[in-house]
């Protein structure tokens, strides 16, 4: 979609408030409800970029999350206390300072200008899946079939971490007692 | 240059999050976010002014829509890094279930001292 | 998680449900035409599995659909998938696409695209529902702040 640059910024500046609120609130249940809005916001603004079936998939994916959250919360303590490693927080504004610095003078070098990419192998990709292929969703061809390893790499990772769910809430057999 | 400036500064409360709170709920908070980051930076990365979806409709000619597309392979990767951020955070709060059996708090400052 | 929710939450999420699935079926199916495929239309079709959970309880649902009719399906989905990419060495290599790639736009298009997408939303679909009804199946004893694991109601006294 073509909306203006202001649009982009605005959506930005509300996310980067969400994510200050939810690390930053006393309590949990407030933070997870900032997290669900930063998520939300997210899949507006991939559906703007041009990218629906990623739209769909953040949508859902966040509404489990945080029931996935709130499942580990409730019954146990629900409020957070402020307190936070003087340490580790001053280390963190030296290496903030740092990187920010290298990266706006190094930006132009590193990133391509917003808007142009460039796309050797995707114009491939574009000419190769409704000619060849027969199949008018490109990025479904990309995932299954072009680029098919990385498809069962991440059935493997998740069928594992499914697994280690099963063995870390496993019940007390007898013999352990 | 604002809006790669505007993810960075998102990846960094992420990183803030994971580091300096004492809370592992937050610190799980932290992760999610910075898995935000990394997700939105790739699809900015392939976006192409006044561009149209990667996606075939019956009305359009196919010279057309290879000069107009946005660019189809970062799509293809994040599309698989959500699902993944899912399962990684259900082990994270299952594994946070373990240790509040164990020692009764969340907090790390209590935990540190009980050596349980 | 452990008991139920009012009448009127159950009523709606009982007719609002199958749609859910349906919705969900059709975004798999159709996932070489439109928007979609085998991870948004997975994790829909777990979510309507997780709206039920949350309105009856966790006994009800598991009566229904128990922990091992889930973990054979989880299995099937994963073996499906692998058995679409070693099919690939009929044709010489492995993951090659030697199904018949009919007309554009029409349903039967893009060779093995459609057994892969069906295999990978069974897959996901079944894998989210097994890790968010496992982390529901604690509970706590308050008086000596200990936790405990339990299945069946005579489990508890």
């Amino acid at each position: 979609m073509a909306v203006n640059f202001g649009f982009h910024v605005f959506l930005l500046v509300m996310m980067i408030i969400g994510s200050l609120v939810a690390i930053f609130s006393r309590k949990l249940i407030s933070s997870l409800v900032s997290l669900g809005t930063v998520g939300m916001l997210l899949s507006i603004y991939f559906l703007i970029l041009g990218a629906p079936d990623i739209a769909i998939t953040q949508l859902v994916v966040e509404i489990l999350a945080l029931i996935i959250l709130l499942s580990a919360i409730t019954g146990r303590d629900v409020t957070a206390d402020m307190t936070t490693s003087k340490v580790y927080a001053f280390l963190f504004i030296f290496i903030f300072i740092v990187s920010i610095i290298t990266f706006i003078t190094y930006s132009n070098f590193i990133f391509p200008e917003f808007g142009n990419t460039n796309m050797r192998v995707g114009k491939e990709y574009l000419y190769l899946a409704p000619l060849k292929l027969k199949a008018a969703n490109v990025v479904t061809a990309i995932v299954l079939d072009f680029r098919g390893y990385d498809t069962i790499g991440e059935a493997t990772v998740i069928f594992t971490a499914i697994i280690g769910v099963m063995v870390l809430l496993r019940k007390k057999g007898k013999k352990d007692e | 240059m604002i809006i790669y400036l505007a993810i960075s500064i998102m990846f960094f409360i992420g990183i803030y999050g994971m580091m300096a709170k004492k809370n592992i709920i937050k610190m799980i908070i932290g992760v999610n976010i910075i898995g935000y980051a990394v997700n939105l930076f790739f699809i900015v990365l392939g976006y192409k002014n006044n561009g149209i979806q990667p996606i075939l409709v019956p009305g359009v000619s196919i010279e057309e829509f290879v000069e107009k597309a946005v660019n189809p392979i970062p799509q293809a990767l994040v599309l698989t890094s959500i699902v993944i951020d899912l399962s990684t955070i259900c082990f994270l709060a299952a594994l946070s279930i373990r240790i509040y059996e164990k020692y009764g708090t969340f907090d790390l400052e209590k935990i540190r001292r009980l050596k349980g | 998680m452990n008991k139920g929710m009012s009448e009127i939450v159950k009523t709606i999420s009982k007719i609002v449900s199958p749609f859910i699935i349906i919705f969900g079926i059709s975004v798999i199916f159709y996932g070489h035409l439109t928007p979609g495929g085998g991870f948004p239309g997975g994790v829909i079709i777990s979510a309507s599995f997780v709206i039920l959970l949350l309105a009856y309880g966790k006994e009800k649902i598991l009566s229904k659909l128990s922990l091992y009719k889930s973990d054979i399906l989880h299995d099937i989905g994963a073996l499906m998938f692998l058995s679409v990419a070693l099919a690939g060495f009929i044709g010489g290599t492995f993951f090659l696409n030697i199904f018949d790639k009919g007309k554009l736009f029409s349903l039967w298009s893009g060779g093995n695209l459609i057994f892969s997408n069906i295999a990978i939303g069974l897959k996901v679909g079944t894998s989210l529902f097994l890790g968010i009804i496992l982390l529901s199946m604690v509970r706590i004893v308050y008086k000596e702040n200990k936790i405990e694991f339990y299945e069946k109601k005579e489990d508890i006294k």
